[in-house]
């Protein structure tokens, strides 16, 4: 994985982790930290490991690949936009997100499918989402 | 054991317990109704309000809550805890309160709640978008999960997908908890509910029915503690308190270490200690069923069961009426109510079982009741360990 900004770098831009993460998916990079003291993923953003303590991590970009850890369909009216995914991801670096996977109907979803990171938008802001890999599908 | 912990055991009591507003109160305050409910409960320990010089309390809104409940009430407490871990915050509260009365910094601690979130006129889609602004999760809001029974169904699929639990073990637990509140008049919802009808009702967040769901009713519920000495001169049995603990490890459900595991594996075994019992010692449970899932999870980390089990140990009516271990037996979130944050009405059970006074529900030889709260989506849980005294 290649480092792209240090610690430091945020401190200089005077940019928490929050708004470094926001402002890079802006950019259409997706970003993550990872720790440069014990190399564990840290996910979400924060200002320093939760595994270790260390205060000193790089930004990465996953690679989008992962499993789905469990997933729900919220049913709701069509009224208010019909049933809605909604799952958490293993990501292949070791970090857990919320997230939904598009371009299936939320029911087919399962515990174990793999799946690929998409970078989407929502009321006008980037928003991580996930397909299910066409490879292993 | 340290010296500190044993000297916990036993040292206080709860003396007093009320409720007002269940199910429906309308045309009253949430401020009223938990005003009543502290009344009754100041009344039964034999007290008056003057006598409060205590209080824990809190809010699912009010920041500084603990404010207008001491004014509202007209006392002037000298130790205050209004921690908020969500509805297992008023079983959290019990250490503190014990502390505070083993201190002396007070003599007579009231914990009370209230909520009219049925009948009240709050915007609760206002709230939902209040809540966004004042108390942000950038990174799972996105994603519009119905909080918080999207991350009970998270849960839930996952251990149905680790340990083969299936929806009619979800839905026993429904179905015994209504038998339980059948027993119980003060009870919400008592009509006959069949395992068929929690598995053909309106799915909400697969795998969980609306059946699966708690109620959403208005109450409020109060209790009063004292140090065991004062509690031997009260109007009723005091209830003991032998151990209590908390625990926290994530907020969020994408934090969650384990889906499958609770910090109840932690809080359970530290009160059980305090307490110097075991599970095996327990003869009634009261957990927070905010879902059904809560009750298999709960059962399986305080250690009623190996993990993965739960599901079989609710089984064949294992928790209703005449099972294998008495649990919720007012009906629970399920079908006694849900104001919202359910966690005294745990402690009102326990109490009402222990004191002998729970009617048609009372179960025979009762003297060491497990409450357990939980808080949030999974978050906070929080162990209490309550007996009569001839466990003392």
């Amino acid at each position: 994985m290649k480092v792209s900004t240090r610690a430091e770098s945020d401190q200089a831009a005077a940019a928490g982790p929050d708004a470094h993460y926001a402002r890079s998916l802006a950019e259409g990079r997706w970003q993550v930290q990872r720790c440069n003291a014990c190399g564990r993923a840290i996910f979400y953003p924060r200002t320093a490991c939760t595994a270790c303590g260390a205060a000193d991590y790089s930004w990465f970009a996953p690679s989008g690949r992962g499993v789905v850890h469990s997933t729900t369909v919220m049913r709701r009216p069509a009224a208010a936009g019909g049933d809605r995914h909604l799952c958490l991801v293993d990501l292949e670096e070791g970090f857990r997100m919320m997230s939904r996977v598009e371009g299936v109907a939320p029911e087919l979803v399962a515990i174990g499918d793999r799946v690929v990171a998409a970078l989407s938008s929502q009321d006008g802001l980037p928003l991580v989402i996930f397909h299910r890999d066409g490879s292993a599908a | 054991m340290s010296e500190a912990i044993t000297g916990f055991r036993g040292a206080a009591a709860i003396t007093g317990i009320g409720s007002a507003g269940l199910g429906d109160a309308s045309g009253f305050s949430e401020m009223e109704i938990l005003s009543l409910a502290a009344q009754r409960a100041v009344a039964d320990a034999g007290l008056r309000m003057s006598d409060i010089d205590g209080l824990c309390t809190c809010s699912g809104s009010a920041t500084m809550w603990a404010l207008p409940v001491a004014e509202y009430l007209g006392i002037r407490p000298s130790f205050v805890d209004s921690t908020m871990l969500g509805g297992s915050s008023f079983v959290a509260h019990l250490l503190p309160a014990v502390h505070a009365l083993m201190a002396g910094d007070c003599t007579a601690v009231l914990v009370c709640y209230g909520s009219t979130q049925r009948s009240g006129s709050v915007d609760r889609a206002a709230v939902t978008r209040m809540r966004q602004v004042l108390d942000p999760q950038p990174y799972e809001t996105p994603y519009q999960p119905m909080q918080p029974i999207s991350a009970y169904a998270l849960a839930t699929a996952r251990h149905m997908h680790e340990y083969g639990t299936t929806r009619s073990q979800l839905a026993e637990v429904a179905v015994a908890a209504r038998a339980w509140a059948q027993l119980n008049p003060q009870a919400f919802s008592r009509g006959p509910l069949s395992i068929q009808d929690v598995l053909g009702a309106r799915m909400v967040c697969d795998p969980l029915t609306v059946r699966d769901c708690c109620l959403l009713t208005d109450g409020a519920g109060a209790f009063v503690l004292t140090l065991a000495e004062r509690a031997k001169d009260g109007p009723h049995k005091p209830a003991y308190i032998l151990g209590t603990a908390s625990e926290t490890w994530h907020r969020q459900i994408s934090c969650m270490p384990d889906l499958t595991v609770t910090s109840a594996s932690r809080s359970g075994p530290r009160a059980l200690a305090m307490a110097g019992l075991s599970v095996a010692d327990v003869d009634l449970a009261c957990l927070y069923d905010a879902f059904t899932i809560n009750v298999i999870l709960f059962l399986e980390d305080l250690g009623f069961c190996p993990k993965g089990e739960g599901g079989a140990f609710v089984q064949d009516g294992g928790i209703a009426p005449g099972g294998r271990l008495p649990v919720n037996t007012n009906g629970g979130g399920l079908s006694f109510g849900h104001p919202g944050m359910y966690g005294s009405f745990l402690v009102l059970e326990a109490v009402e079982q222990l004191r002998g006074t729970a009617g048609a529900r009372q179960q025979p030889d009762l003297n060491v009741a497990l409450v357990h709260g939980n808080g949030a989506t999974l978050s906070s849980q929080s162990t209490a360990i309550l007996a009569s005294g001839a466990v003392l």
